[in-house]
């Protein structure tokens, strides 16, 4: 009687661990599918894109898609010099005009600002990073707009009715400086306190600290932020949408109007979808999308690595 | 110049780059709550009502259709992205990979949350072109749960290498197999799990590249998942571009919606992360 019951509570003991244990073994396929699920992802992104514009790439050489500032769908034109053009413009207005101020407004909460007003501008910074970017290019087109059109352009002695690429790239600086700021805000307040004190020890000023120590040690973190900053300029696609005017041309000044790759897709999707070569050429832009942004974030790490050993401080 | 005007101007400087961020960012709050909320006083019954047949032209009826849009597309897609999210951070984090393996992984992971949304539109695009399907609700999750992932895991990931190494080596010490002792992991670093569910839902809900071309932009209520169907951000998009006066001043009542959405999506992630403390070790004094 009681080596049966023994026996019964051994199997059951035996049971709970074969549970497990199996529980274990499934688990554990499931979590490596998922942990290679980032790769195929890209992959597969890669892959489907690059082949669905086999069509255009197989019809035109790449060299003339690139430099043809034709675009006419229709006509069957496809010069997407006018989008690169247009893109690179707001990338880099963009990020001239956004980069510093970020920066600055990170130095202000970092190193500069002080219990209770800290607190709520770093706050306020953080949340309003999150709201959508429809939202800027929709106060853009009442506040934005009319400013570029009525006082900035005219200073430059452009005619412009205020939609066009110097107005797509403010909107775009005022999109991604929250975003840099509190990036870059987090890389300058993981530092050390120490290396400030020595700093200012050895009788470097306040401006000198933050110039020759700080930055240069925060140098890699803010390096990310401004590639993400980059990045989100560079894919950006409801605000130009709604902002550049859609003409694809290549752009005469800051102040025309013009289209970026994105806006590209966005202008063009509808019934020429329908027309095979210039679906595959829209998927092309896609492509061309993925491929800067891969060989960005390579580059960066190649460049970050070199960064952390050259400003290392420990 | 001495190098303590210097110092003096850069602290003006500073203080004048933060007052000019703040202050844009008040600007754009500010118009949108004023002119949103204005609509929506002369007309709350807006949001609620079906849009009319001639909606986008003559602005008949409200916008029901994008904010039940916005709910059924970004609800389920968060949840998916979610369950990988947790799965791969878990098999980051834990006992399950190698550590250049993790690397490698991580490194994907940074190139997919910085490749720009539309080209997460664009694939869903040309994989509903392949099947010949219709572009519809479903499709919107799937772009929506793709767009989200990389994001939630990258919160997820962060989360479970702050909590505390001494959960993995107790549970381990009472004799728990892996699976058991990564849901313990996962508890412990429950506050940052939920914050990257919120983020990541607040991300979803608010953008539109990635929608745009795969759920149809209807302008009908939606019938089904494989109906087509439109979000907030997309209907603020095609709104804004209305030639109808009515059609755009509704677009920033959409806009008022979604931002009271995403801000308060925005501090309940913060309130739930203090609840959810509890279980962290030590949280619940």
């Amino acid at each position: 009687m009681t080596t049966d019951t023994n026996d019964l509570r051994d199997r059951t003991r035996s049971n709970r661990l074969g549970r497990r244990l199996l529980a274990e073994r499934y688990s554990s396929y499931w979590l490596t599918a998922a942990g290679y699920l980032a790769i195929a992802l890209f992959a597969g992104i890669t892959l489907l894109l690059f082949y669905r514009s086999l069509p255009i790439l197989s019809e035109y050489p790449l060299s003339s898609l690139l430099t043809s500032a034709n675009w006419d769908p229709a006509a069957n034109e496809f010069g997407f010099l006018p989008a690169i053009v247009g893109t690179v413009y707001v990338t880099v207005l963009s990020m001239v005009m956004g980069v510093p101020v970020a920066l600055g407004a990170a130095i202000y909460i970092a190193e500069y600002a002080e219990g209770r007003m800290k607190t709520l501008v770093a706050a306020l910074i953080d949340v309003l990073a999150a709201v959508p970017s429809v939202i800027f290019g929709l106060v853009a087109l009442i506040v934005v707009v009319p400013f570029v059109g009525n006082y900035v352009a005219p200073v430059f002695g452009a005619n412009t009715v205020g939609v066009g690429i110097f107005t797509v790239s403010l909107v775009m600086a005022i999109v991604i400086t929250p975003f840099m700021t509190s990036l870059t805000v987090e890389s300058l307040e993981s530092l050390p306190d120490e290396l400030r004190e020595t700093s200012l020890g050895v009788g470097a000023t306040k401006f000198e600290t933050i110039r020759s120590v700080l930055l240069r040690a925060a140098g890699p973190g803010i390096f990310s932020a401004i590639l993400l900053g980059f990045g989100r300029v560079f894919g950006a696609t409801i605000v130009p949408a709604l902002l550049i005017g859609g003409q694809t041309q290549i752009p005469s000044s800051v102040f025309s109007t013009g289209q970026t790759l994105p806006t590209l897709i966005v202008n063009d999707f509808g019934e020429l979808m329908s027309l095979p070569l210039t679906q595959s050429a829209l998927i092309f832009v896609g492509l061309m999308l993925v491929v800067v942004v891969w060989l960005f974030n390579f580059g960066a790490m190649l460049v970050q690595r070199r960064l952390k050993r050259r400003w290392q401080y420990r | 110049m001495n190098r303590y005007t210097t110092q003096r101007l850069f602290g003006i400087a500073v203080r004048a780059a933060a007052s000019l961020v703040v202050g844009v960012l008040l600007l754009v709050i500010g118009v949108t709550v004023i002119r949103g909320g204005g609509v929506l006083l002369a007309d709350p019954s807006i949001v609620l009502t079906p849009p009319g047949a001639r909606y986008m032209l003559e602005g008949t009826g409200g916008f029901l259709h994008a904010v039940l849009g916005s709910i059924f597309i970004v609800g389920p897609a968060t949840a998916v992205s979610m369950v990988a999210a947790v799965s791969t951070a878990v098999y980051l984090q834990s006992d399950y990979s190698s550590e250049r393996f993790s690397d490698a992984v991580n490194m994907f992971l940074n190139v997919l949350w910085g490749t720009p949304p539309i080209v997460y539109g664009l694939f869903v695009l040309t994989i509903i072109i392949a099947t010949g399907a219709q572009t519809s609700l479903f499709f919107g999750i799937v772009a929506i749960a793709i767009f989200q992932y990389p994001i939630m895991t990258r919160y997820t990931d962060e989360a479970l290498r702050t909590a505390p190494e001494t959960v993995r080596e107790s549970t381990y010490g009472l004799g728990a197999t892996r699976f058991e002792s990564a849901r313990m992991t996962v508890r412990a670093a429950a506050p940052g799990v939920i914050a990257g569910l919120v983020m990541g839902f607040a991300r979803g809900i608010g953008d539109a590249a990635t929608v745009l071309f795969t759920t149809g932009r209807s302008t009908r209520m939606p019938g089904g998942l494989f109906d087509a169907a439109t979000t907030l951000p997309v209907l603020i998009f095609d709104q804004a571009m209305s030639f109808n006066a009515e059609v755009r001043s509704h677009a920033y009542a959409a806009a008022f919606v979604l931002t009271v959405v995403v801000l308060g999506l925005i501090i309940l992630s913060k309130l739930l992360a203090g609840r959810y403390a509890r279980y962290t070790p030590g949280g619940n004094r």
